[in-house]
């Protein structure tokens, strides 16, 4: 029986959002015997209505509500409105994410300390260690089914992966493999094993890569204890005149104000709606923004330092064929700073189909120069580089001038590369090209970052209140019954995909927040 | 097309299909389409046919032309470019406003061409460099970025490029040559 609980039931737990942070959130408290209300923007679409159509699916999961942007990031130039590539649905980005799922290094964690002052970086060592998160790290593996961890095997390389491995080998790259993927290389968890279908982007249609769409959320929901709310999107968060949260103002699938009151809120809506929402939830206790008391809310917007670098053969390589992102190279994932950049980089594969080609190979670029690469489509490997990009204050999320439907200030996203940025991009694209010409490309391609898919860091954990937004739990410095629980907690973001280390701090909260609620404190 | 041509459409076809392996060399965009004497775009080689609502049909035989020239592929024949620019033509049919951009960039484009217009010019080079003026107008940012999804999400175009599309219903890739890569 499906739990449905009354918008004036003050003990539930209130989640906005349901991906990787919200939706294993919401389970893991509702398997403790909590109850939670998960709020979702978006709408329900099952893994069945998934579509094999990168610019239908775009439609159909994209977040397309308006977001302007600012500084002088490329992705502002060439896609002035659409600043990231996430998801408006039940499951958030781990609808359309690829499933690389890779533990931070113990470094990472402690940059600051590792990495010494770098002009303009706003460094900051997490409240948490490694150590602290290894038996999270584990479980959440084990959750997510990710393969070459806990004995699980690993996924078959498809041709995009034997180029990138025979490169690898050329260049004497030691840790080059299919991946630590959140993909059932074997059938697992009442679930389908991977058809090497190559539209992982486009979600899943058999099931096979972990979403908490139909993994947490179902789980959620069967033991009573978690009622999914999609197309109520949050507004507002509320407060009493103690400052303790007491509820969340909603929109409805008809437009109408609805209020859910709350023992507890977590903001999982992703990096540029958390702090948005936190900054539209200002008042006169908090004058600039809810839990703002820092003035850190929205800011040190990380993105990765990313970039693509697509290569040309002379003969058919047929890269979009199976999975977008089972391969790797962990070789540069090191922090050597005689490579000229503090931090690391890893080198993953990547596919686009040919529509999603032609608008990122160089958006805005036309001619010969442009058709001759995309003549080549059909012999074409490819890689998308992700390393560590450093936190800048001035990298913010900000309440725009421009208005969305219900009258409030959308959010700004104010991007400008760090140098250590520029210098590691560019190192990566020399490395991956080299990658390729010594397998025998006859032509590469550096690609800019696309809208962002990565997006971190905009209510970070600090142990200092005046330093960051959260502490060690992602409980609010400022305000006790309110959590983050996405990846806007990160403090500094290291070079591996985000999802995992999100997934991990929300079992670990969870924990917290039932314990907290246990003991009466919250 | 009359009964003459539908009747032997099927040999047109044949005709047509060879012809798209080896576009544009043997004939200029300027003779390969030609407009019929009630307004309509015609290349008979690839046996196409466009009926002009909205726009001079010389305007819409330019637009394409335009089209072929901002993302150029050899092996793509011109009706996908047609396609591509067809929802102009239909836009300045039901509104003024689009009807006057689109002429008016064109009609500059035949200006600075000189004598014989836009699509008299013999080279691409020298058309291209005509677009590059341009370039940075809105009218031009405005045809090249509709061009993204207009002519490169047409699933007829993408056979052309060795992009397969769907493949859910055929059982993903696994059996389907995934991993099939022998020269590596």
């Amino acid at each position: 029986m499906v739990a449905k609980f009354n918008q004036n039931d003050d003990s539930v737990v209130v989640i906005i959002g349901s991906g990787a942070g919200g939706g294993t959130l919401g389970n893991e408290l509702a398997q403790k015997g909590v109850d939670v209300v998960m709020l979702e923007a978006g709408e329900r679409q099952e893994y069945e209505d998934f579509v094999n159509d990168e610019w239908a699916s775009f439609t159909q999961l994209a977040w397309k509500d308006p977001r302007t942007t600012s500084g002088s990031w490329r992705v502002s130039k060439n896609f002035p409105t659409l600043p990231a590539w996430i998801v408006k649905a039940v499951g958030g980005s781990t609808t359309h994410w690829a499933g690389a799922s890779l533990r931070f290094q113990d470094h990472e964690f402690r940059t600051a300390t590792v990495y010494g002052r770098i002009p303009g970086a706003n460094l900051l060592d997490w409240p948490i260690t490694l150590a602290e998160l290894e038996p999270y790290y584990a479980r959440a593996e084990e959750k997510m089914g990710v393969t070459r961890t806990g004995g699980r095997p690993g996924l078959p390389g498809n041709n995009n992966f034997k180029i990138m491995k025979a490169g690898a080998d050329k260049l004497g790259y030691k840790e080059c493999h299919t991946g630590n993927m959140a993909i059932n290389s074997v059938e697992r968890d009442n679930r389908n094993s991977c058809q090497q279908t190559g539209f992982c982007f486009q979600g899943c249609k058999w099931g096979a890569k972990w979403s908490t769409l139909y993994t947490e959320i179902p789980k959620g929901e069967a033991i009573g204890k978690l009622e999914v709310r999609p197309q109520s999107q949050v507004v507002r968060i509320e407060h009493d005149a103690s400052g303790k949260v007491t509820g969340v103002v909603y929109v409805d699938k008809d437009g109408k104000e609805q209020r859910q009151r709350a023992r507890v809120v977590a903001v999982a809506g992703n990096s540029i709606e958390s702090p948005r929402l936190l900054l539209n939830s200002a008042s006169s206790k908090f004058p600039d923004g809810l839990a703002n008391s820092s003035g850190q809310v929205g800011r040190n917007y990380m993105r990765h330092m990313t970039g693509s670098v697509y290569a040309v053969f002379d003969r058919p390589v047929h890269m979009y064929r199976g999975t977008t992102m089972a391969g790797i190279v962990r070789d540069e994932g090191r922090h050597d700073p005689s490579r000229g950049f503090v931090g690391g980089y890893e080198m993953e594969t990547l596919s686009l189909g040919l529509p999603f080609m032609a608008a990122f190979l160089d958006p805005g670029a036309w001619g010969r120069e442009f058709t001759s690469a995309i003549d080549g489509y059909s012999n074409m490997a490819g890689m998308w580089l992700v390393g560590e990009d450093m936190p800048q204050e001035t990298n913010r999320i900000t309440l725009s001038d421009v208005k969305d439907q219900y009258g409030l200030p959308v959010a700004d996203v104010h991007f400008d590369d760090h140098p250590n940025d520029i210098a590691m991009r560019n190192h990566a694209y020399q490395k991956g090209a080299a990658l390729y010409e010594a397998v025998g490309a006859t032509r590469t391609f550096p690609t800019p970052p696309y809208p962002s898919t990565h997006n971190l860091g905009t209510n970070r954990m600090s142990a200092n209140p005046r330093d960051g937004v959260v502490n060690k739990w992602g409980q609010t410095h400022d305000v006790k019954n309110l959590f983050v629980s996405d990846g806007s907690q990160f403090t500094t973001g290291g070079a591996e995909n985000p999802t995992l280390t999100i997934v991990t701090l929300a079992i670990r909260q969870a924990e917290y927040i039932a314990d907290q609620m246990k003991a009466k404190s919250i | 097309m009359n009964g003459h041509q539908r009747r032997h459409a099927h040999h047109k076809t044949a005709l047509s299909r060879r012809a798209f392996l080896r576009r544009s060399s043997e004939l200029s965009f300027a003779a390969a389409v030609t407009i019929t004497a009630g307004g309509a775009l015609l290349n008979s080689s690839e046996a196409w046919a466009l009926d002009v609502k909205g726009l001079q049909p010389q305007t819409m035989k330019t637009l394409i032309l335009v089209a072929r020239d901002i993302y150029p592929h050899d092996k793509v024949p011109d009706r996908y470019y047609a396609i591509a620019m067809k929802s102009y033509d239909e836009k300045a049919a039901n509104d003024p406003g689009t009807k006057a951009q689109i002429e008016t960039f064109i009609a500059s484009l035949d200006q600075a061409a000189g004598k014989g217009g836009y699509a008299g010019v013999g080279w691409e080079s020298q058309r291209v460099a005509l677009l590059r003026a341009v370039s940075n107008s809105p009218t031009f940012e405005t045809i090249r970025s509709g061009l993204i999804v207009s002519l490169y999400n047409q699933p007829e175009v993408w056979p052309i490029f060795g992009y397969e599309g769907e493949s859910y219903s055929q059982g993903g890739y696994i059996k389907r040559g995934f991993d099939d890569i022998e020269w590596i």
